[in-house]
């Protein structure tokens, strides 16, 4: 390369995007995140947003109601269809969740200072994806009433469940998910609590901000015992994130039907998960920072960040599509090869097409400084990306169960009005507690940007 | 040594994190035992400074997660092997390697609950009321201002003589903090 310009992506010209925008101090990070919360009118323009997210989540509790009142009948699902579209959505969904946990663990012990701004919505991101995904066992199961015999407890009927299966695996790899992703958000709210608390101007915020900040008062014996569990919980999420989408993928690779069982399924659902998940984070962040002129706060280098994690993974999950390409041709095995041969060949052809084409080919821009920094292509990009992702669970599923072994237990798959109803419904409930989240709670972690502050103007002195 | 039964102690203000680091430092030189200091954020060294003793957070969640994950474990022996047997085509009972993705979360999950509320419980929260909120300008503890209360307990505490001790330190806004 020849002297003089440096090239854009050199680390000359990263360092002048920096992580948070010049001239930030302690009191106006607190302010403008706060003021978002506490002083701010709520636009027109949420309560727009707001009113058609909560509309369709109104779809789909009318949805889920039929369901109770008909059963799973209502649903395309038949035999030998008999996962359709709830375990497609439950691991997209679950997928989903996995980028906020990464964002909050993965690169808190990594120590990516990129990370403080984008973390506390990202886990808001997490619980909310989780909450659509506990929806989509909870209904196939065509008796959610019952849904408790998958818990252990000392039933008059003394049955237990079965620890040897994968679907029990399941309930407690997800619920405990659950549990975790909701602790940890909760610890690193503590303290923003506390700020809201004591810049509430009203009898009412003072008192429900204050419960819920429990009298944190930001002691340094509070700090010390506080940052000793938030790194655990950061040390404890990590592998947990990496387990509950291996444990999904056993849902499938545990069992024998060709395209399933295979031992790729645990490394490249898990780097699919953070795929789809990341572009979540980015078609949220992308409008959160515009809508409220954020951009100080989530900058390009965040974006590019984002993307270039997406770029990452898009490409470990490109490697996983070929191995499980390549070692069925190489395995021999001719139920293997007839399904990649269905794959390219069979009825639903076009859905594989259109997750190669989403998946793995669009993304491929991303390689370009100048694709990741237009961020109308990111967000057009995380959409693409979201919708690939849900294609590959639909190839996953319906094309092995339409075609296993034999020819005589073939099938076709056809999700109905109530199948799509459900599936944009969770995606209105997610949106709906996306927009509540961002009213009532700060969507930027106030005291790790505080801290941000602190070492920034350490490094400029 | 005096005794102020209204008095809970006095605090001083500081502007940055490296004046509330240098007062903390001097104030424990001083022979100051009953002390704290209050941060809008975890201020680095701060710990050091006020000589706090290691947190007994990773033990307790070291604990808990050794109970998850052995109370995993013990739950699906007992139920798999001990009071729901059964006998598929001959199969141990007691097949471990099927029972470890559940152990494994259940540890976690012990882990994690008792880091959360052990890290709650040593630092007594929820506690909704204590004296330092008496203080007007403590508000300012969560957003951009830096605290250190000294308290009445401590053998040296002297109302006038710790006041001055604190202004010494460059603190503004120094104020006694009552008890009610």
């Amino acid at each position: 390369m020849s002297a003089g310009q440096p090239p854009l992506d050199s680390p000359e010209i990263r360092r002048l995007t920096p992580v948070l925008g010049p001239g930030h101090s302690f009191a106006s990070v607190t302010d403008k995140i706060s003021s978002i919360v506490l002083t701010r009118p709520t636009s027109l323009g949420w309560f727009v947003g707001f009113g058609i997210a909560f509309s369709l989540m109104g779809l789909m509790t009318i949805a889920i109601g039929w369901l109770i009142i008909k059963g799973t009948g209502i649903w395309g699902i038949n035999i030998p269809i008999g996962w359709g579209f709830a375990i497609v959505n439950f691991v997209w969904w679950i997928g989903i969740g996995h980028a906020g946990t990464l964002i909050s663990a993965i690169l808190f012990l990594l120590n990516q200072k990129w990370r403080t701004s984008i973390n506390r919505f990202a886990e808001a991101m997490t619980l909310f994806a989780v909450a659509c995904a506990g929806i989509f066992p909870l209904i196939h199961t065509g008796r959610p009433w019952m849904a408790f015999y998958m818990f252990p407890y000392p039933s008059t009927m003394g049955l237990w469940p079965q620890f040897r299966s994968p679907l029990i695996w399941d309930v407690f790899a997800v619920s405990t998910y659950g549990t975790v992703s909701l602790l940890f958000w909760f610890v690193g709210l503590i303290p923003d609590l506390a700020t809201l608390r004591d810049r509430s101007k009203t009898k009412a915020k003072q008192i429900i901000y204050g419960m819920l900040a429990m009298g944190w008062r930001g002691s340094a014996h509070h700090w010390h015992n506080y940052q000793s569990a938030y790194l655990l919980l950061a040390g404890l999420a990590t592998p947990l994130v990496l387990s509950v989408h291996t444990v999904v993928s056993f849902d499938f690779a545990i069992a024998i039907v060709p395209g399933w069982h295979t031992t790729i399924f645990p490394p490249y659902f898990v780097a699919g998960a953070i795929y789809s998940g990341f572009a979540m984070v980015l078609t949220i962040a992308i409008p959160l920072r515009k809508a409220y002129a954020l951009e100080d706060f989530i900058t390009m280098r965040h974006l590019d960040n984002m993307a270039k994690v997406m770029l990452a993974t898009g490409l470990i999950v490109a490697y996983g599509y070929f191995f499980e390409f390549f070692m069925s041709l190489y395995s021999g095995n001719k139920f293997d090869v007839f399904l990649v041969r269905q794959r390219f060949h069979g009825p639903y052809a076009p859905f594989y097409y259109a997750l190669i084409l989403c998946n793995i080919l669009t993304p491929q821009l991303l390689w370009f400084y100048k694709m990741r920094h237009n961020v109308v292509v990111l967000f057009l990009m995380s959409i693409v990306v979201n919708i690939g992702m849900w294609l590959e669970r639909f190839v996953i599923v319906v094309i092995s169960l339409t075609r296993d072994f034999m020819p005589s237990a073939w099938g076709r798959y056809t999700p109905t009005f109530w199948d799509w109803a459900t599936f944009i419904g969770t995606i209105g409930m997610f949106v709906t507690l996306i927009f509540l989240f961002v009213r009532v709670l700060p969507a930027i972690s106030i005291a790790e940007m505080r801290e941000l502050v602190a070492e920034t103007s350490e490094e400029n002195k | 040594m005096e005794h102020h039964s209204h008095i809970y102690g006095v605090m001083g203000e500081f502007g940055t994190p490296e004046q509330l680091i240098h007062a903390a430092r001097k104030v424990r030189e001083s022979g100051y035992r009953h002390v704290d200091a209050y941060a809008p954020f975890p201020v680095e060294g701060l710990s050091e400074a006020l000589r706090l003793h290691r947190s007994w957070v990773p033990l307790i969640t070291l604990l808990g997660g050794l109970a998850g994950g052995l109370g995993g474990f013990g739950l699906q022996y007992w139920a798999a092997a001990i009071t729901y047997p059964l006998n598929i085509g001959g199969r141990p009972l007691n097949s471990w390697p099927a029972f470890i993705p559940v152990t494994f979360e259940l540890t976690i999950l012990g882990a994690s609950l008792s880091a959360v509320l052990g890290m709650l419980a040593l630092n007594r929260l929820p506690q909704p009321h204590h004296p330092v909120f008496n203080v007007p300008r403590f508000t300012h503890a969560s957003t951009d201002r830096f605290f250190i209360c000294i308290q009445a307990r401590d053998k040296k505490f002297h109302l006038a003589e710790t006041a001055r001790f604190l202004q010494g330190l460059d603190a503004h806004h120094v104020s006694e903090v009552s008890d009610d």
